[in-house]
């Protein structure tokens, strides 16, 4: 699976694009992959507030629910309108299918996240299990 | 603590499973698909073409001797008495207060012996309860089959011209809940019954539970099936296809602590035959008036998706009941449930809401089953 090494990643398998003070943030193909097709994704609205490692959201595969967690915290400037109807884009690319995109309230917390490196040691050790 | 946990059983097809990097996940105890190659591809093809599963989990009685008609008749709720050999049909064991033991197909191999279909987890469970509840009774014997067999159920309305293609029986003469025994891939005397749990025209079929032999036959199927579209399919497909069918899933539907009638499955309980487990509680039941609660179909109006467990409301907020299964429906294109709500609020089109993660989400009662496929005329 790709990890682009100009994101980062959470535990929880999200990845955030960080541009200038605008972080896009989307859910990482090793994530697309385990749940499944996906049906629905639940996201927060233009101008609400998410907080780094709280839920903002969730996104629905035919078989699950899994939650969706913040990678930092911010304003929500854009979400992704297209997932409204075709969520099954996350399946087909989760790297440049975006969800959201934040305005950082601070850019330090993206310092804290995964590299693409550390993300795939973690999931390769997820899955050896 | 890898140490101590119990491994996961395997079926004969495991290692094929794995090389065709199906998910797999652990079920009732089993590594078992989930999804093959998507459950959406795989749904669809069961419903438009066909799919094959591996269902070798599935546990296998067998009640052999001159009292294993007798057996049957104490141990399950239908009436086997009017089963010809060669006729199956669906049944459940009940305890005494006449919640689930477990649902089953009954076949009837012999005049003398019965093949009786148990689900993988309840297994153990299972055999024990026949032992205790029939092992005294005279001239019956009570065999556990379970790992003798590799299951196959191939389903949709292509499935009988894939399989057709295997055997040199003429598929067309078994009706459905009807089996035989023929020759399936070079292998003699293969069970083929026009069974299923996807609401669809199939077949399952039992045979040796070597590896080899397993992993040849399913090879031949996909083959068999490559020109109509054939997909293996994992256990979500099963699971999507069952809950359109309106089909019970033990653990979901039915249990120990559910009772024939709630479940809507009284039709299959004889209460005109002499004496079984259970009567006697559902005969109380039903001259009580029936049950309190049922198990309804439910249509989400607005968006989301209700899962098993989520708490069913009525509209004006009184707590309910819970969704025993709960998907958006593939083939439907519509978010669909199952769920145990008060009598009161089974009519058609009541509506009620699904709490979904905080929020109350409106849905509706619909009929069961949420689908049904069109009868042939041929």
């Amino acid at each position: 699976m790709a990890y682009p090494a100009d994101y980062r990643y959470t535990k929880e398998h999200e990845w955030i694009k960080v541009d200038g003070n605008i972080g896009t943030v989307g859910i990482t193909d090793y994530a697309q992959n385990s749940l499944g097709d996906i049906v629905f994704v639940d996201l927060p609205k233009v101008g609400d507030t998410v907080e780094a490692a709280k839920s903002f959201g969730s996104v629905e595969s035919v078989k699950a629910v899994s939650d969706l967690f913040a990678p930092v915290s911010g304003k929500v400037t854009a979400i992704n309108e297209e997932l409204k109807d075709a969520p099954e884009k996350i399946n087909t690319d989760a790297n440049t299918t975006w969800l959201l995109k934040v305005e950082l309230a601070d850019a330090k917390q993206v310092d804290g996240l995964l590299t693409a490196a550390d993300y795939e040691k973690f999931t390769s050790e997820e899955t050896g299990h | 603590m890898a140490e101590t946990m119990t491994p996961l059983r395997k079926t004969a097809l495991n290692a094929v499973h794995r090389a065709a990097k199906s998910k797999m996940v652990d079920f009732g105890g089993w590594d078992m698909p989930v999804d093959c190659c998507g459950l959406i591809a795989e749904h669809m093809a069961v419903r438009t073409a066909v799919g094959v599963f591996d269902v070798s989990h599935m546990g296998d009685i067998q009640l052999r001797g001159p009292g294993s008609l007798a057996a049957v008749q104490h141990l399950c709720m239908n009436d086997a008495s009017r089963l010809a050999v060669g006729q199956a049909h669906y049944s459940a064991m009940l305890y005494p207060n006449g919640t689930f033991v477990d649902d089953v197909i009954v076949h009837k191999l012999s005049e003398n012996d019965y093949l009786i279909v148990i689900n993988a987890g309840t297994r153990e469970k299972d055999v024990q309860w026949v032992r205790q509840t029939i092992g005294h009774m005279p001239g019956v014997h009570v065999n556990d089959f379970s790992d003798y067999y590799t299951q196959l159920a191939i389903q949709g309305p292509r499935a009988a011209q894939t399989l057709q293609k295997l055997t040199s029986t003429d598929l067309s003469t078994i009706k459905n809940y009807w089996f035989t025994w023929g020759q399936v891939c070079g292998l003699h005397n293969v069970m083929i019954a026009r069974t299923g749990y996807t609401g669809e025209d199939g077949f399952e079929i039992y045979i040796p539970s070597d590896e080899p032999t397993s992993a040849r036959v399913w090879g031949e199927v996909l083959e068999a099936g490559a020109e109509f579209g054939i997909l293996a399919c994992g256990l979500g497909a099963r699971n999507t296809l069952r809950l359109e069918a309106g089909m019970a899933l033990y653990g979901h539907e039915i249990s120990d602590t559910i009772n024939v009638f709630e479940a809507g499955l009284g039709r299959y309980a004889k209460l005109d035959k002499p004496e079984f487990v259970g009567r006697a509680a559902l005969l109380a039941i039903e001259a009580a008036g029936g049950p309190g609660r049922k198990l309804v179909g439910l249509e989400m109006i607005e968006r989301g998706i209700g899962r098993d467990g989520y708490t069913v409301f009525s509209v004006e907020g009184m707590r309910l009941g819970k969704i025993t299964s709960g998907s958006p429906s593939p083939f439907l294109k519509k978010n669909i449930a199952m769920a145990y709500v008060p009598v009161e609020y089974t009519a058609l089109d009541t509506e009620v809401a699904v709490e979904i993660r905080g929020q109350m989400v409106k849905a509706k009662v619909v009929p069961l089953p949420f689908y049904k496929r069109a009868k042939k005329s041929a």
